[in-house]
């Protein structure tokens, strides 16, 4: 159960990071960076989830 | 050539209602096989009827509006979903347990359940109910606009907004929950190829992505980043955790996680969810070159629209109109079923205790005939904008969430009593937020303040009444 803390780290990614990525430069595939460091966010989020799934217990009965 | 958008629309409103007559023709339906499916839809239907909730005319037209007059702000919508999806692994597996051991059909009954009591569920159901409204609404605004602009002005807003809301009625009352799974499919296959569409074609017509934005950022600095309209970050955090935690609070997102045939569901969509999210971002690329297309709109509910039919051809702006139907049709036939639910199972039904089931049936959809109406006159007064009034609605249902996660985690840290006073404060100061027009206070989104209060008093109330008398607490919150 110990891999499910892994799930804190987008929390923190999300939360604590948008104070460092407020701005629009360096424009990024096309995004304003905000918008392109939380698109970055959603996808080490899925990977983080994927993770968890993988090693969860709770998914290996039946 | 200009009937082309009308016809391709009523054509897709007729498909969804064959699909929805096909279902029922193999199905008997009891309320159990009405609202829930029976419980025994797997990975891929329950991933399109909880995805049916996302991508609905709140992101279609929403999620592009908002990018076109707000900007920057917009960015929450894409934290909120990962922020959801991440808490979806650890919540929706302990309700769903709780709900199939005791049979629970609607989202009141779980509170009912869990503390024993039916007033509990009554206020559950009435806020439920209270919630649905603007997001119907929502649904119902955006539905309008797309008939309003696919007829070119011919039908006038409140006319098309009466058909959609006739014809969604109608959808909910033959069908129930199949009908819309089946619809689910067809509009997420639709709205995927159109978003793509959309949120590629017109930012090249713009001038390409990378020149649009610093072309924006010129005319208008700050407009991108967080910041302007009071939306700094302390909003954005607030907003992101009130609508990530609320998510699943919606009656109706609740009555989908039921719906699932087993638990591991779940968990497998928290991997895959989020990256569905990233859809939205066609549809702000979308909204972001409606500025340059069609500057200066009143109405930004109508900037992708709007865009679309400066840009494409007839038959094209038609496709595209069908996929906002559709949009629009998943979710609000699931809300106005919802409604029905709610009502008569957990007004209704406990006032009339002899009702036999074909009444409570009876009951479920007359409701959803004055849920109609009701969103019907609501929509034809005003001019919010989609993402205003979905956000009203966040307010109201996240207001469940302190009790909600109390139950499932800490169970002898919330009473009968606490859990009542935490969601009627919550309410409360909610309903004093909305009459007064304050969204944002202190800088933080005023839904959120709601549910720290809330938060708060289920706590301490809770505490309270414990020490007077701990065993009842205890048996009826265990399990």
């Amino acid at each position: 159960m110990a891999i499910r803390w892994l799930a804190c780290l987008p929390i923190i990614v999300i939360f604590g990071g948008v104070f460092f990525v407020n701005h629009v430069y360096p424009i990024l595939l096309g995004m304003p960076f905000l918008f392109f460091y939380m698109v970055m966010a959603i996808l080490f989020t899925s990977v983080c989830m994927a993770v968890i799934y993988h090693f969860d217990p709770a998914n290996k009965e039946e | 050539m200009h009937e082309a958008p009308i016809i391709l629309i009523f054509a897709t409103m007729l498909v969804a209602l064959c699909l929805a007559l096909l279902s029922k023709k193999r199905k008997r339906l009891d309320m159990e096989q009405w609202s829930v499916g029976g419980r025994r839809f797997g990975v891929l239907f329950v991933f399109l009827l909880l995805a049916g909730e996302i991508y609905t005319t709140f992101t279609f037209l929403g999620g592009s509006g908002w990018a076109y007059g707000t900007g920057g702000p917009t960015v929450y919508i894409l934290a909120y979903g990962a922020v959801a999806y991440l808490f979806s692994y650890f919540l929706l597996p302990p309700i769903w347990r709780y709900a199939k051991r005791h049979q629970l059909i609607s989202q009141p009954d779980f509170f009912v359940r869990q503390f024993n009591s039916p007033a509990l569920g009554v206020l559950v159901a009435l806020v439920g109910v209270v919630a649905i409204i603007p997001y119907l609404q929502s649904q119902m605004t955006g539905l309008g606009l797309i008939v309003q602009m696919a007829s070119y002005g011919a039908l006038p807003q409140w006319v098309a907004i009466a058909i959609a809301m006739f014809l969604l009625a109608i959808y909910v009352t033959v069908s129930g929950i199949y009908g819309t799974a089946w619809t689910a499919v067809l509009k997420d296959i639709l709205i995927l190829a159109v978003v793509l569409v959309v949120g590629i074609a017109l930012p090249i017509r713009a001038g390409g992505l990378h020149q649009l934005m610093v072309h924006i950022n010129q005319e208008k600095p700050g407009f991108l980043t967080l910041g302007q309209h009071g939306m700094g970050i302390p909003w954005f955090l607030s907003t992101v955790a009130l609508t990530g935690l609320g998510f699943y609070m919606w009656p109706h997102a609740f009555g989908a996680v039921y719906t699932a045939k087993n638990e591991r569901i779940f968990r497998r969509n928290a991997t895959f969810l989020p990256l569905y999210q990233l859809i939205l971002l066609f549809v702000f690329f979308a909204g972001f070159a409606a500025i340059w297309i069609v500057p200066g709109l009143k109405n930004t509910n109508l900037a992708l629209l709007a865009a679309v039919q400066k840009t494409f051809p007839a038959w094209l702006v038609g496709v595209i109109g069908s996929a906002g139907v559709l949009t629009a049709i998943v979710p609000g036939s699931l809300m106005m079923m919802c409604a029905g639910t709610l009502v008569a199972e957990n007004l209704y039904k406990p006032c009339f205790k002899n009702a036999s089931s074909q009444q409570v049936q009876r009951v479920a959809r007359v409701v959803v005939w004055l849920v109609a109406i009701v969103t019907f006159l609501f929509s034809i007064h005003s001019n919010a904008t989609i993402v205003a009034l979905l956000l009203m609605g966040y307010n109201f249902v996240s207001q469940f969430f302190p009790t909600v996660l109390l139950t499932l985690f800490a169970p002898s840290n919330v009473t009968k009593a606490g859990a009542f006073s935490g969601i009627v404060i919550g309410v409360v100061l909610v309903v004093y937020f909305t009459l007064t027009k304050q969204s944002i206070l202190w800088g933080a989104n005023t839904g959120f303040w709601a549910l720290l209060v809330n938060m708060l008093v289920v706590l301490l109330v809770s505490v309270a009444t414990r020490q007077k008398s701990l065993s009842p607490a205890q048996v009826n919150t265990g399990m």
